[in-house]
């Protein structure tokens, strides 16, 4: 019968191999290949070397990335709290009003905000207007084409990616460990910093690498909003791939595209070091 | 589960039937490759219902280099694509296009003398023009002066006035183009220094840049986000339909005269009906529906007939031949070491900072930056590497 079982196991993670084998391995081997070799194919480690022209590119993308990490997460914790503070037919209202977002296409949502944010989008125009009856004149801001435009468009995009590992921690949580806290003299910070932060640092991190991995690597954000002003690493990957400018170079967007792995995996094995004490149950993903 | 198992081999078996059907039928699939809004959709459905046993499969691309890639990265395969003239000279020297059979394609008669024989397809074996057009400046004549555009110059793309309000193309060999033939050199200059001279004033004139984009240069003029772009004059016209303060010139120093032309990949495997897709093109008719659609100027003669007056006389879509002689040039594909430097340069127009325009000053901190995060990373990791190693000899004892 056990025997049976481990047999029955092995046939079912079969599909899931097979697919990991074709479009995981596979592809990494073949950005290995490329990054490491010529036009020609033979060895080389001029792709790797000719990153150092884009550092300020990465350094770019990375802080835009790391901004809006940080302000999906001010936003995201107090939200997710308050919905697991709730009843549970109310929570999963709230849960689905915020996945309801992420039913639409991607593209359609971000090109949404350029209409909002544009010159004479909706918010200046309503703006020109309201003031105009006082007698005011505006000139509207310029919000599109700018870092801010695109850091709005990562929030609102991956908003969802750190809500909803925050609120699943945070549920799991016993609400009498707070009560215990309070009757033990700790007031609202220390409830705070000492029982509800410690414990939902799994689902902290999950958000963060949730948010922050798409954002940094993101290219079609900052081309729609960021009006081609800015170019992120993503948006150099693609015109290696793709010849934008002219130039078809598979070997050296092959190596920005390993480099740009090397620091992901890299900040999440820091990042990893923190969840290490934290209990590893709940809403972390690795 | 036995019930289950039934029903999927019998939907297995439907399907696999449906598909030895379908195939018996020999329906050929024609895969068009076209610029985005290039035709008008009905004449493909009226190919369709004169052919009935073609089906085509159209598909569209914003930029020649898009279409470059997609076509060499074997990601998917076309018969018929539509390139501007020095993507076909490209194509020409790499071999991929096949030559074609013009007693296929008796309508070419009506291809105008001018647009034979191009200097892209010298002998005009492998291709056969759809439109052709320049690149104008246009303006919305309700934000910006009579006073500013009076000299029709290529000036008012790098006028402050206007800052916030002006568009550039978002690709290289347009944008360059442009910057070059302000300069007063060629659009295809094979030295260096004009190009970095051309590269510098692009990023002088990126402060005042709204955006660089492609096709969206026609939605934000059209609704008065910009107020300034170069673009194409068939565009031009038909923005000119729904906001008439949209006006436009071609500038004095000149400008890029493109051609559009239908080939036929080597690869197809239908070139027979591929070439009827073709002639079928250049039937004055669908011509005219074409060059009424897309605003474009067509090389069709029999189509130019066909067309109102009004369009065909206005100089600024139909020009005439002594003017464009003068005033206009094609790009040539360039050489390797030319597109390099293009690409090189475009690059690091977009790095730089929108605001100051420049990066020296951002990037000494960005080095020193650098440096600590690999030096500090290098050095966490030997303390880990150790620590650990420590560990594992402790536990061991």
């Amino acid at each position: 019968m056990n025997k049976n079982s481990k047999g029955l196991q092995r046939a079912m993670t079969a599909p899931f191999s097979v697919w990991m084998a074709i479009f995981i391995i596979i592809p990494i081997a073949l950005v290995l290949f490329y990054a490491f070799t010529d036009a020609n194919g033979s060895f080389t480690f001029e792709n790797i070397m000719s990153i150092w022209e884009y550092r300020s590119t990465y350094i770019v993308s990375i802080e835009l990335a790391f901004v809006a990490t940080i302000i999906c997460l001010i936003l995201a914790y107090p939200l997710a709290y308050s919905i697991s503070r709730m009843k549970a037919r109310h929570q999963q209202t709230m849960v689905l009003l915020v996945m309801l977002p992420m039913w639409m296409n991607f593209l359609i949502r971000t090109y949404a905000w350029m209409t909002i944010l544009e010159d004479t989008g909706l918010i200046n125009t309503l703006l020109k207007a309201f003031l105009s009856l006082f007698g005011y004149e505006f000139e509207g801001f310029a919000m599109i084409n700018t870092d801010g435009a695109i850091i709005l468009g990562m929030v609102y995009n991956f908003l969802p990616y750190m809500i909803l590992p925050i609120y699943t921690v945070l549920t799991k949580i016993d609400h009498s460990v707070i009560e215990a806290a309070k009757d033990l003299g700790a007031n609202g910070l220390h409830v705070f910093t000492k029982v509800l932060l410690p414990q939902s640092v799994p689902g902290i991190i999950s958000g963060i690498t949730m948010v922050f991995v798409p954002a940094v690597s993101t290219f079609i954000i900052s081309k729609l909003l960021g009006g081609g002003m800015t170019y992120l690493i993503g948006d150099i990957i693609e015109n290696y791939f793709l010849g934008n400018t002219g130039e078809v170079n598979y070997n050296v967007g092959a190596a920005l595209s390993l480099v740009l792995m090397v620091l992901i995996l890299i900040s999440m094995g820091i990042m990893n070091r923190f969840d290490k004490d934290a209990e590893t149950s709940g809403g972390g993903l690795f | 589960m036995k019930r289950f198992m039934s029903l999927l081999i019998t939907v297995c078996i439907l399907l696999g039937s449906l598909s030895v059907v379908a195939f018996a039928e020999e329906q050929i699939v024609l895969n068009v490759y076209n610029w985005g809004e290039y035709i008008e959709q009905e004449t493909i459905t009226m190919f369709e219902e004169k052919y009935p046993n073609i089906d085509v499969n159209y598909t569209t691309f914003d930029s020649n280099e898009s279409m470059y890639s997609k076509i060499v990265s074997g990601a998917a395969s076309y018969d018929i694509v539509i390139p501007s003239e020095y993507m076909v000279s490209k194509l020409i020297q790499e071999d991929m296009l096949a030559e074609l059979d013009f007693s296929n394609i008796p309508n070419y008669k009506h291809i105008g003398e001018a647009y034979k024989n191009l200097a892209s397809d010298p002998e005009n074996k492998y291709s056969v023009p759809y439109f052709w057009g320049t690149v104008v400046v246009i303006y919305n004549s309700a934000f910006v002066s009579q006073e500013d555009v009076k000299d029709e110059s290529l000036e008012l793309l790098w006028n402050e006035k206007y800052a916030g309000k002006i568009l550039m193309f978002d690709n290289p060999r347009d944008s360059f183009g442009i910057s070059l033939t302000r300069l007063g050199y060629s659009m295809n200059s094979g030295n260096d220094k004009e190009w970095q001279e051309a590269a510098k004033e692009l990023s002088e004139q990126k402060p005042i840049v709204q955006a660089y984009v492609m096709d969206a240069i026609f939605d934000k003029m059209e609704a008065g986000e910009a107020w300034i772009a170069p673009y194409y004059a068939g565009d031009a016209l038909v923005i000119q339909e729904t906001n008439p303060d949209i006006q436009f010139y071609i500038p004095k120093e000149g400008t890029n005269l493109f051609v559009d032309s239908m080939c036929i990949l080597k690869t197809t495997e239908h070139k027979k009906e591929a070439e009827l897709f073709i002639n079928f093109m250049c039937e004055p008719e669908i011509g005219a529906m074409n060059a009424d659609t897309v605003g474009y100027a067509t090389p069709n003669t029999g189509a130019q007939k066909l067309l109102d007056p009004e369009i065909t006389g206005n100089e600024l879509i139909y020009p005439d031949e002594e003017y464009l002689k003068k005033n206009t040039e094609v790009f040539i594909n360039l050489p390797q070491k030319t597109q390099m430097l293009q690409s090189t340069l475009w690059t690091d127009l977009k790095i730089i900072s929108a605001e100051d325009g420049t990066e020296a000053s951002a990037i000494d901190w960005i080095d020193a930056f650098c440096i600590i995060v690999i030096v500090a990373g290098g050095i966490s990791a030997l303390y880990f590497f150790i620590r650990n190693t420590k560990r594992k000899k402790l536990w061991k004892q």
